[in-house]
């Protein structure tokens, strides 16, 4: 089978699966759509590995294979076709994509059991994995536009899963909102590359930008690259348009493994490795990109720090890794960027899964300052939550350190200011180590709370009254719901098998990229990114070295600073957030970005709209335009229906004038 | 005498005939003046037939006569089966074919 | 002579329509009407169509206007009043009429046909004769001929089937069970539904076979 095959197989898999958990859902009951959803992705899986078999196959120049469907609307200026591009970087972000969410999907066959949405669930989540999908694979810039707006309607849709739920829904609004903003940027991006390149195409419009097409409208390429950018940060939450993604953990927990982990919020890294042509031309949207990478990683790092929601201090992390990612393909580290979003992914669910697993032994509650001591009644958690927790902070050999210290070394590699962004990197490293094992040490270690006492003895708690976590007004159970059972990973073969793997993932992954030993990641990326000028700018030796050695100094201090904080003096917490108050205040508020997007942009906006209800809308569409073409057909009808009396003499007296009329004018006429 | 005062007088009983229909309200009577029109267009047909020196105006006046022969014995089986339904025999009073 | 004749006939016939649409009684409008169609039978002759106006005064005046007689009896005339609600009609009516006359007048009087100015085609012997009339029947006109005896067999049906009589009263609520007659709505019998005129629905006291 030929390498694009493998590519259509791996789209028409998960859409195979959507369709008939779509369609099918009342007949197929629980074990039916769970097992044709998790099928679905492992076949796409499967037919990802046939593409990267068959892709390698060929020689290197020649991996970067176009296939075309369809001609959906040729015409001058536009080539609008329904074509994918095979090449190692779509194939490597479709096996992370694919083999994620075989795992996620896996977990959430019993992880959702109790729900009642489960056959409407794995249905979204095969439609998220099919555009996600269509996303990597597509070969011009419409598949990829279709593949963003439809990631977004996914992610709304899984994210307001509970829609009883008022807050669920809000957050699912909210997110899609500013995704919109993020696809608006996209499009009008595309328009000003399209304006001058002349294709869609993706490998049309590299070849037009090397071949100098942008040589005189260098302020289009640029005006086009930062919109991208809107894009991408829009995704991928950063700055300013990250308020989504905490709120996005209304979600159910491996909704929020998969799409607010591992694959959604990567896809604007994958747009920006992708472009790398064009930013390459365009050097300010890249150093943009790269600053804006930077400032995230820090301020979500300080807020992971207060934050009291176990699923949104690992939110915050997400933000500030994706942070990492956009500054290393900002600055040109492609596949150290690529290379942390695949750890990132394992270690990312893994964490979200072991949350999920916590959440449901505390029967839904998700705040830190509740749970406590669970160590010894759930071990296998507790393990997944370590195993991630030393691979977010970097600690060799896990896969982190790897991925994350490659970025670094690449970043200050690239001298001038950019070393400021190097120093940045590592407080934030430093901030990640303490905020990770904050979070594992106050759920783990110490006194055992009162659900940790009952799993001790084997009885898994059960809420009475069923409450939204988030606010604690009672919910509506009647449809759509979680299910009054709750499942832990010890108990749940399905989650341990799962986590397991990515915990194995999360270990051993880094061991294909180690400094000075193996890089099977750059050798594979290779073909996409031959035509970069950054592929030859290898960090020195002595930076490798040196950045190997800081960042292991820096995680390890981190988690022992979290350990003197939280384990060895309780209570020492409190002091500190006295000690800095404003700086609290200013964590513990999320820097005020909410506040800040509500005044600058909310309220204007609804200002806006209430005057066009309230002025132009009443007065001038619906008295004028609307009731003004209703009055006058009802006059007129009204004037029709005056004639319909039913008097018979009437109508013969309209037959006799017409007729005199008619005679008349036959009579002018003929005169 | 020319055959211009024929058709003048055919025009006169036409235009008698119209009022007639409009201005009687009993449907017999409107039926009657429906049968004076016929008779105006009887005549001009037979004007006009002399004028020609052929037939073909008769016959078509002959036809015309079997219509109108038609038309009355359909019309009084309707107006017959009105008043065996009790119902005025006023044609403003029956209008329920309107709106 | 024949002016004489012809405008004795004409006043005739003026006379007979303005008392068909003036007289109060329908009696004596059927009457007046009578006369006019006589008067119209003079005009005829005048005008060499003896057999249309032996048709005339037979068919016309002797058949039709006795149904008609015999209708305004059954009915019965009632001094019902001219126009009492329609009044506001007679000035359009006027209006319109007048206008009509008017134009029909202008359109014959001012015609550019030239043979109405004069007393028509030179006379051919057995013009208008029965048996110019027969041959043309037959002939040329043979297919409206047909046609016009297929309308009278037509009219006859019509007549006979519109005006049946109900011998019982009843509703025809009963009739449920008849085949294709569930879309039918069940109403009371004489509200004067077509169902009911075509016997589509009968009661059951009624005569099951009607004489066609």
């Amino acid at each position: 089978m030929s390498t694009t095959t493998w590519g259509w197989l791996v789209l028409a898999f998960p859409l195979a699966g959507t369709i008939v958990n779509g369609l099918g859902h009342k007949k197929l009951g629980r074990g039916g759509a769970g097992a044709i959803g998790t099928l679905a992705i492992g076949l796409a899986f499967v037919s990802a590995l046939g593409a990267l078999f068959s892709l390698q196959g060929h020689d290197a120049e020649h991996r970067q294979l176009v296939s075309s469907l369809w001609d959906y609307a040729v015409t001058g200026d536009v080539d609008a076709k329904l074509s994918i591009l095979v090449d190692p970087l779509s194939v490597y972000m479709m096996l992370v994509v694919t083999g994620v969410s075989t795992l996620i999907h896996l977990y959430s066959v019993s992880y959702m059991r109790g729900d009642r949405g489960y056959a409407r669930y794995f249905a979204y989540l095969n439609f998220f994995v099919f555009s996600m999908l269509v996303l990597v694979l597509g070969g011009n810039f419409l598949m990829l536009i279709v593949g963003w707006a439809f990631v977004g309607a996914a992610s709304y849709l899984l994210i307001s899963f509970w829609y009883r739920r008022g807050t669920a829904t809000k957050a699912g609004i909210k997110a899609f909102v500013i995704n919109v903003v993020g696809d608006v940027g996209l499009v009008l991006g595309t328009f000003f590359i399209l304006r001058h390149s002349g294709t869609l195409d993706f490998l049309g419009t590299f070849r037009a930008v090397d071949g100098g097409a942008f040589d005189a409208h260098h302020g289009s390429l640029v005006a086009g690259c930062l919109l991208l950018l809107v894009g991408a940060f829009a995704k991928s939450a950063q700055i300013p348009l990250h308020t989504w993604l905490p709120d996005a953990m209304e979600g159910p927990t491996p909704v929020s493994a998969l799409i607010h982990a591992a694959t959604m919020v990567t896809a604007g890294v994958y747009l920006i490795a992708r472009m790398h042509p064009l930013f390459e031309h365009a050097q300010a949207a890249a150093d943009v990109a790269a600053i804006v990478g930077c400032v995230t990683l820090l301020v979500a790092g300080t807020i992971g720090l207060v934050m009291t929601d176990i699923k949104r201090v690992i939110a915050y992390s997400t933000m500030s890794q994706i942070g990492y990612m956009i500054m290393a393909v900002g600055a040109g580290g492609y596949v150290a960027g690529l290379f942390h979003l695949m750890t990132h992914a394992f270690f990312k669910a893994l964490l979200f899964m072991a949350a999920g697993s916590i959440i449901g032994a505390m029967a839904g509650g998700q705040s830190l300052e509740k749970m406590s001591g669970f160590r010894r009644a759930m071990p296998f958690t507790f393990g997944c939550f370590v195993v991630g927790g030393l691979a977010l902070s970097g600690v060799p050999p896990f896969s982190g350190f790897f991925s994350k210290d490659e970025i670094l070394a690449f970043v200050g590699s690239r001298g001038g200011w950019f070393d400021a962004l190097y120093v940045l990197g590592y407080v934030g490293a430093f901030l990640t180590a303490v905020y990770t094992w904050r979070m594992i040490f106050r759920a783990f270690l110490g006194e055992p709370c009162a659900e940790a006492r009952e799993l001790e003895h084997g009885h898994l708690v059960h809420a009475e009254v069923p409450t939204n976590p988030a606010n604690g007004e009672v919910e509506d159970t009647d449809v759509g719901f979680p299910g009054p059972e709750h499942t832990i990973a010890e108990r749940a073969l399905p989650m341990k098998v799962a986590m397991s793997l990515l915990a194995i993932g999360a270990t051993v992954a880094g061991l294909v990229q180690i400094p000075f030993v193996d890089h099977v990641v750059t050798s594979f990326l290779e073909p996409t990114f031959a035509d970069s000028k950054y592929v030859h700018a290898e960090p020195s030796n002595g930076l490798i070295t040196f950045g190997l050695v800081l960042g292991t100094v820096i995680a390890l201090s981190g988690i022992a600073l979290a350990y003197r904080i939280w384990v060895l003096k309780p209570g020492s917490a409190t002091v500190w957030r006295e000690r800095f108050k404003p700086a609290y205040t200013l964590f513990v508020n999320k820097w005020w970005f909410d506040e800040l997007i509500d005044l600058l942009v909310v309220r204007p906006f609804a200002a806006f709209g209430n005057f066009s209800r309230r002025t132009f809308e009443r007065v001038f569409v619906d008295g004028t335009l609307v009731g003004g073409t209703t009055s006058v057909v009802r006059a007129g009808s009204a004037a029709v229906r005056a004639m319909q009396t039913g008097f018979l003499r009437y109508y013969a007296a309209l037959l006799l004038l017409g007729g005199a009329a008619v005679v008349l004018y036959f009579l002018i006429v003929a005169s | 005498m020319a055959l211009s005062w024929y058709l003048v007088v055919s025009a006169l009983i036409f235009c008698i005939g119209a009022g007639g229909v409009l201005v009687r309200r009993n449907p017999l009577v409107i039926l009657l003046c429906l049968e004076l029109m016929l008779n105006a267009a009887n005549l001009a047909l037979i004007a006009f037939s002399r004028m020609h020196g052929n037939s073909d105006g008769q016959i078509f006046a002959l036809i015309v006569l079997v219509v109108a022969a038609c038309e009355v014995t359909v019309g009084l089986g309707l107006i017959v089966a009105i008043f065996r339904r009790r119902l005025p025999i006023d044609v403003d009073e029956l209008r329920e074919l309107q709106g | 002579m024949s002016s004489v004749v012809f405008f004795v006939a004409a006043i005739g016939a003026i006379a007979g329509a303005i008392g068909v649409v003036a007289l109060r009684n329908p009696f004596y409008s059927v009457l007046a009407l009578v006369g006019h169609l006589l008067s119209l039978a003079a005009l005829f002759l005048l005008l060499r169509a003896e057999f249309i106006a032996a048709a005339q005064v037979v068919v016309y005046a002797g058949a039709v206007m006795v149904l008609y007689l015999f209708v305004v009896s059954y009915i019965g005339g009632g001094a019902t009043q001219l126009t009492p609600g329609g009044s506001q009609l007679r000035p359009v009516a006027a209006a319109a009429v007048g206008a009509l006359f008017v134009e029909l007048a202008i359109a014959v009087l001012g015609s550019g046909l030239k043979a109405i100015g004069g007393d028509g085609a030179p006379y051919v012997s057995g013009f208008g004769s029965p048996a110019a009339i027969g041959e043309a029947l037959l002939t040329k006109f043979l297919f409206p001929f047909e046609v016009a005896s297929l309308l009278l067999l037509v009219a006859a049906v019509g007549a006979v089937v519109l005006a049946r009589r109900r011998t019982d009263k009843g509703t025809m609520l009963d009739d449920d069970e008849r085949e294709g007659t569930h879309w039918i709505t069940p109403r009371s019998l004489f509200s004067g539904t077509m169902a009911e005129a075509v016997g589509a629905v009968r009661d059951p006291n009624a005569p099951q076979e009607v004489e066609r």
